[in-house]
């Protein structure tokens, strides 16, 4: 895979609901094999970019490519080379964590989906649970046995939406393993969070997305730059993501 | 598109697996839905039995057919249901979101919708072997008979397609079955509509279940069926049709 070929490109996207515009206007691109955050507080407009791109919902104007496949002209495709876990809990609470996968994996037409649900419940952890219903899983298992669904036959780009809300501590840590894990071999992820310390930690490009917009995008170190480091000399300290956040964030509302 | 279509049935199959699934792990569902039907069979055949005129000396088997179309009107709500919380749950985004035709998920309820009702209506006519219902009806009239329920379980399904999907709580998604449930009682199901005063015999001779009703009667005990078949076939297919260009319709304007 080339470093710079493009996963997903957006651009203009537009999306009202009725007449109120959830989103007016979004442009980005995600580099294939890389992890992309998308930061937004509640109501953002981050689910709503996650639906568009994962073709759950139709956009009002604008346009998208996924794996270079046109969402509004062939969605099949799209679905094709993508998974998605969404916000909230994907799983058959009634069926077994193994049932769960060996069932998407009948649905992803692979040839041996038993040893598939084997080898992801040890990847994460859930060989223990595995014959035990949904239902009875913690949080955190729960979580990573949708983690899991969505690697059923190895997709080239997984969208994760905001996969660690809700999670302890150590359950978010072991999210991200996952996460950097899948990046390492050559996966591109596209995650959504309102955690700003998540896309520090796990992010290669960062865009934070307010009212609607892209109002920031680029590396930890770009979006660093942005900041006027000017008052904060003496002090000897990097600005945290949280504070550029509140700063452009601050610096739109003036405009 | 080409391979989506290939798949069809063989990811109905996975559908359908997993609901039988559900319905294997719930019996109280197969119960519940039996129960009422049996209880109605032993209060009518041995309450109200003696005091009822038929033009049959076995009143088992005038009341079974109406007994038999109570238990698929009840057993239809828990399709509604089980459509309901799939959507509550995000599953349905799951399988939305992968590549496999979306109808394969409602064609999954559907036919597990005709397999459940299936295992209440021989579970029913044990019972009322028990209670001496007899038939002397050919093989070639049973499968009519099969096919009539089938017909009507299918008219209903899509109906509760209809409820599951656009209800906004889980008693909204079964409420629409009562009035499905109640109608055999104005119908000759239980007395024959001879004994109805004009207005009330009027509705119940006009009906779909009145038909349904004696053409199920006549063939059980080899009768000829005459026009009612036609009667009743036409109300079934009709039914089955408008409720599936509804059904789909709220399925599109969901997903
Ligand atoms: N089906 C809908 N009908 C009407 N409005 C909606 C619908 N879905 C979302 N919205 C609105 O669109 C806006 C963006 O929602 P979205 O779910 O994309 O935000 P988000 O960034 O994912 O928020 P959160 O962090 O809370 O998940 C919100 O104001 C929300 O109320
Ligand atoms: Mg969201």
């Amino acid at each position: 895979m080339l470093q710079n070929e493009i996963a997903i490109s957006v651009q203009g996207l537009k999306k009202s609901y009725k007449n109120i515009p959830v989103l007016t206007g979004v442009d980005f691109q995600v580099k294939a094999g890389s992890i992309f955050a998308l930061l937004g507080s509640n109501g953002a407009g981050k689910t709503t970019i996650v639906k568009i791109l994962t073709t759950l919902l139709k956009q009002d104007e604008g346009s998208a490519f996924v794996n270079n496949f046109d969402i509004a002209s062939n969605p099949g495709n799209v679905r094709q080379s993508i998974s998605l876990t969404g916000q909230f809990a994907a799983v058959d609470e009634v069926l077994t964590g193994r049932e769960n996968l060996v069932m998407i994996a009948k649905l992803r037409h692979l040839s041996n989906p038993h040893q598939v649900a084997d080898d992801l419940l040890k990847r994460l952890g859930l060989t223990d649970a595995a014959d035990r219903r949904a239902s009875t899983y913690s949080g955190g298992m729960r979580r990573r046995l949708d983690i899991a669904m969505s690697l059923v036959g190895k997709p080239q780009l997984i969208f994760l939406d905001e996969p660690t809300t809700g999670l302890d501590p150590e359950a978010r840590i072991e999210v991200w393993k996952i996460v950097k894990e899948l990046a390492g071999n050559g996966t591109t992820v596209f995650l959504t969070t309102q955690y700003l310390e998540e896309a520090e930690q796990l992010a290669d490009r960062i865009a934070i997305v307010h009212k609607g917009r892209i109002i920031v995008s680029g590396t930890l170190a770009e979006l660093k730059k942005l900041f006027p480091p000017a008052k904060v000399e003496y002090i000897e300290k990097q600005p945290t993501l949280e504070e550029i956040f509140l700063a452009i964030i601050g610096k739109k509302e003036e405009n | 598109m080409e391979t989506i279509k290939n798949y069809f049935f063989r990811d109905m199959g996975v559908m359908l697996g997993r609901s039988m699934r559900h319905i294997l792990r719930s019996m109280d569902t197969i119960i519940t839905v039996t129960i009422t039907p049996i209880a109605m069979m032993l209060l009518f055949v041995y309450v109200f039995g003696g005091a009822i005129q038929t033009d049959m000396d076995n009143y088992v088997n005038y009341l079974l057919p109406g007994i038999l179309l109570i238990a698929i009107a009840t057993g239809i709500s828990y399709t509604a249901y089980r459509l309901f919380i799939d959507m509550q749950q995000g599953i349905l985004e799951r399988f939305h979101s992968m590549p496999i035709a979306r109808s394969t998920v409602l064609w999954g309820h559907v036919l597990t919708s005709l397999v459940s009702n299936a295992i209440s209506v021989v579970v029913i006519i044990l019972v009322a072997l028990i209670m001496g219902f007899r038939s002397s009806a050919d093989i070639l009239s049973w499968v009519a008979v099969a096919g009539i329920l089938a017909l009507f379980t299918l008219a209903l399904t899509w109906i509760a397609v209809i409820a599951g999907l656009s209800a906004k709580s889980v008693d909204g998604a079964s409420a629409f079955s009562y009035p499905i449930i109640f109608l055999p009682f104005i119908s000759s199901a239980f007395v024959p509509t001879e004994s109805m005063p004009a207005p009330v015999r009027a509705f119940a001779e006009n009906q779909p279940v009145t038909s349904i009703v004696e053409t199920i009667r006549a063939l059980l005990s080899n009768q000829p069926v005459g026009n009612e078949i036609w009667v009743a076939l036409a109300w079934c297919i009709g039914i089955m049709l408008v409720a599936y260009i509804f059904a789909m319709r709220a399925y599109k304007k969901r997903g």
